[in-house]
């Protein structure tokens, strides 16, 4: 498969009057053609940080790329020039925003908004950027769209806006799209439809979908690959499958049993203890090693590094170590291991 | 089913915004039901349903615009003493859905804690008051030590157990928990929902639990309610609601719900729900009927025929 994204050992951090938050500890990915690449983790894990450094929206002031790589078609997105990720930007790789009532311009018509990138970005006249404005509008799935074009953000509800401001993510045809939280602030019903949408814009123009999110369920619905953020670090990263039902890191299975089952309803939840680190002061060992109930004596001194499950699943966690003890992971965990489907690789 | 002691009875209840002007908004339109004691009920609906407007209601944040209230056999919105009324505040508590902007800043973790045992005297002195704020914090899963400082200082999920400390402090007998979780991180949210369970079964309370994320709603619930345009539409035990749902509301709620199992999500359908199927006209007496014990439908008599047919075992 043609990658279309690589990042390589990612390191950000952001300058506080408390001293220097790590936020971002060498992270590792790659994105290819046509696929949606879930991150996952709780707040602060980093998930937003990796995707706005990738856009360049990082405040400049406070905020530093201490090293690593972004490759997009074979340019370094961290040393480009503000004027060349302008040109990039909302044409090559765009976004969409959790909000959708805080990230439309409440004082600017609807349609105007869906013409700047267009008229900016592929020079079209503006009657043909109006044309293709209410075509993107249509696509979206709005009704009346002429009608609509010219109403101002108010005047629409939370799902349609959240169309809108797909329409002009996805105005100049970018290869990649990177989805922040895009329904966290939907009700399930609307979730549903516009998740539908999403999947369904990615076949029609074949982009690449970074989606972030910490609802499982979303992730299990549109993920073709799922990576698993944990203190400023890709903790485990393969396909859907290979994270739903033969998890190898002890944060993921943390994450996938805390959640209800449908079938087991008087066990207790499991709940991971404790809280995230505090990445002013990042631990030297492993950064979920004191909120990990099978943590050994290496992982309070050693990073450990990604280990091999099979070609597209790697975790870092010493328990995949040859010497390491044999654990039994959570009950919840079992019970989908059980049911990875047969034929599959299952270690 | 035995009986059980009813705690709360919701009679008829109405909540009308703006009444008298165009603008009139039925936020909670004429539903009924009961809560027994020691119980979850959950109440699960889109936003704007008007559920936490009935949680609201229900503790008297706002003056019902009809129907009863009644607590332990007393109408809660009735003429009440000051006294009365003290009594009545004591028992029912309310855990609100974001936990930052519901502790105050400015006040100490120990007086956020202590209000209500100092406004209803709770306390012999002032050791007993921070005794009682100590067990208090112990209880949720703080420290002793977290008694002198101010919210900021906690992450979200610490406040919410400040939240809770706080309900539990005039040991209520019910809990009115809006959206408890909402704000949390997942592996957060296990801790809290625990930590309510754990609470319930030591102390008998009982639990009004209101929220949109409906596979923590059938963990935590006994009983779930359904709500849609200010209406109950639908009211059964938790496992009835997710395996046989009856009015099309719920049926497509539930088929909107992303699961956290990639095979299932494959293969789920998703139904829509269009109100004009019901097609009830002037003389249709739509109410909410038991087609099955124990499992209530907002219907007409009608359609209650056929899902009493459809459902028969």
């Amino acid at each position: 498969m043609e990658k279309i994204l690589e990042v390589k050992d990612l390191n950000i951090s952001f300058h506080t009057f408390a001293g220097e938050v790590k936020a971002i500890r060498g992270v590792d990915f790659d994105l290819y053609k046509g696929e949606t690449l879930a991150i996952v983790g709780e707040s602060g894990s980093g998930k937003s940080v990796t995707t706005k450094s990738i856009m360049r929206l990082l405040p400049p002031g406070n905020s530093e790329i201490k090293g690593g790589q972004m490759l997009f078609n074979g340019k370094d997105l961290a040393k480009l020039s503000d004027k060349q990720m302008q040109k990039i930007r909302g044409k090559d790789i765009s976004m969409i925003f959790q909000d959708p009532m805080t990230s439309l311009n409440p004082t600017i018509k609807i349609g105007k908004q869906i013409m700047e990138p267009i008229v900016r970005h592929q020079n079209m006249s503006k009657s043909a950027a109006k044309e293709r404005a209410i075509e993107l509008l249509r696509l979206v799935g709005i009704p009346q769209p002429e009608k609509r074009f010219e109403q101002y953000p108010h005047q629409f509800s939370g799902g349609m806006r959240q169309r809108v401001v797909i329409a002009i993510a996805l105005a100049c045809n970018p290869k990649v799209l990177i989805a922040d939280e895009p329904t966290t602030a939907l009700d399930v019903t609307i979730q549903a439809q516009i998740l539908e949408l999403m999947k369904d814009l990615q076949k029609k123009i074949d982009t690449s979908i970074i989606f972030i999110t910490h609802d499982l369920g979303v992730v299990a619905n549109v993920a073709d690959r799922v990576a698993v953020m944990y203190g400023g670090k890709i903790v485990e990263i393969g396909t859907v499958d290979e994270i739903f039902y033969n998890p190898q890191h002890p944060y993921t299975w943390g994450l996938i049993s805390s959640m209800p089952s449908l079938d087991a309803k008087d066990e207790e939840l499991y709940a991971i203890p404790g809280t995230p680190p505090n990445l002013l002061h990042p631990p030297k060992g492993d950064a979920f090693a004191p909120r990990n109930q099978y943590a050994m004596q290496i992982d309070l001194e050693e990073q450990p590094p990604m280990f091999k499950v099979s070609d597209t699943h790697y975790a870092a966690t010493w328990l995949l170590h040859p010497d390491a003890p044999k654990v039994e992971p959570p009950e919840a965990v079992k019970r989908r291991m059980r049911q990875f489907p047969a034929g599959k690789e299952v270690k | 089913m035995e009986q059980k002691e009813k705690l709360l009875e919701i009679k008829n209840l109405k909540q009308y915004f703006n009444v008298g002007k165009p603008s009139m908004v039925k936020a909670v339109d004429n539903i009924s039901f009961d809560i027994y004691k020691g119980e979850t009920l959950g109440l699960v609906g889109e936003s704007g349903c008007g559920k936490s407007t009935t949680g609201r209601t229900i503790i008297r944040l706002y003056n019902a615009t009809d129907g009863e209230v009644i607590f332990n056999g007393e109408n809660v919105h009735g003429k009440k003493s000051k006294s009365e009324l003290m009594e009545f505040n004591r028992k029912m508590q309310m855990i609100f859905q974001d936990p930052y902007a519901s502790l105050n800043p400015r006040m100490k973790v120990s007086d956020v804690i202590a209000e209500g045992i100092d406004i209803h005297g709770l306390a012999k002195s002032p050791q007993d008051r921070m005794e009682r704020v100590y067990n208090l914090l112990e209880t949720v899963g703080l420290n002793r030590e977290h008694a002198n400082r101010y919210p900021h200082e906690f992450s979200g999920g610490q406040r919410q157990r400040i939240g809770i400390a706080r309900a539990l402090a005039v040991q209520p007998e019910f809990i009115i928990a809006d959206e408890p979780i909402s704000a949390l991180d997942v592996s957060i949210q296990a801790q809290v929902v625990n930590l309510m369970k754990q609470l319930q079964k030591e102390k008998g309370l009982t639990y009004l639990f209101i929220a949109h994320d409906l596979s923590m709603v059938k963990y935590i619930s006994d009983r779930i309610g359904v709500m849609y345009f200010g209406k109950l539409v639908e009211l059964t035990t938790s496992d009835e609601l997710y395996e046989r749902p009856m009015h099309p509301y719920t049926q497509s709620l539930l088929s909107a719900i992303p699961l956290p199992d990639p095979e299932s999500e494959r293969t789920r359908k998703r139904v829509t729900y269009n109100p004009s199927v019901h097609n009830y006209t002037e003389s249709d007496d739509v109410q909410m009927r038991e087609i099955t014990p124990g499992h209530l439908v907002l219907c007409s008599e009608k359609e209650a025929q056929q899902l009493k047919k459809q459902y028969a075992n």
